[in-house]
């Protein structure tokens, strides 16, 4: 399954209850505000590099533009995609899910 | 007579529209000629991130606006240590944002001004009044 979170971990838990609830083998995509999620150095980092032990993370590229993230700030190991990376997704995973 | 006013920013741009409309009230309120401060924490400080590019994304970087809070004598703009450290970014990581001061020569300083949680916590009781977005 693929899973989608567009809250900030900072300011919401749904990346924090998504984490909980994936299985090996599923994807997680972080879009709009959940791109914090994909940066170093944050206080939720070690809960998002733990969890990429057992799932793939992708995160969007104009997102962390818009929000003056450097791609260099990325978590290491998180994909960087974009818009039609993201539909890859969605047709790649045989269904979603949006932690909204 | 003119009052204290304090707007406090918590939430992310783009992702919410509070971040603009919060900049829009205080660039109208700054008209008024009254003593305005900002504080920004928890994800409100990710407003004043540099480098915002937003061209893909199709709409506003409105993070340039920030720049002209000085020209409209707005220029205590508080940033919570704590805040920034929980995200892992340093002033560094901040728009430079100056005012020129008239009592100074017009000397260029810093709007930005580092603040504890309890330093914050003063600044808000110390207001007539405090809006929140």
């Amino acid at each position: 399954m693929l899973h989608t979170v567009n809250k900030s971990p900072l300011d919401r838990n749904a990346l924090e209850s998504c984490i909980k609830h994936v299985v090996q083998g599923s994807a997680v995509l972080l879009i709009e505000d959940g791109v914090y999620g994909a940066m170093q150095g944050t206080q939720k980092s070690p809960m998002v590099e733990s969890a990429m032990k057992e799932v793939s993370f992708y995160v969007i590229g104009p997102d962390l533009k818009a929000r003056g993230i450097d791609e260099s700030r990325v978590i290491d190991g998180i994909d960087i995609i974009d818009y039609n990376g993201f539909v890859d997704l969605v047709e790649e995973y045989d269904k979603t899910q949006s932690w909204l | 007579m003119s009052k204290r006013f304090l707007y406090v920013n918590r939430k992310a741009p783009y992702g919410t529209i509070y971040a603009l409309e919060s900049l829009e009230v205080v660039l109208i309120g700054a008209a008024f000629e009254q003593d305005v401060s900002l504080a920004f924490l928890d994800d409100g400080v990710f407003q004043l991130t540099r480098g915002q590019q937003t061209d893909e994304l199709g709409v506003k970087n409105f993070s340039p606006t920030y720049k002209a809070l000085g020209d409209y004598d707005v220029n205590k703009i508080y940033v919570e240590r704590e805040s920034l450290e929980a995200r892992g970014l340093t002033l560094d990581d901040l728009l430079p944002l100056t005012y020129e001061d008239e009592d100074d020569d017009w000397a260029e300083k810093d709007s930005i001004k580092l603040v504890s949680a309890a330093e914050l916590a003063e600044i808000m009781e110390a207001q007539d009044v405090v809006l929140s977005f």
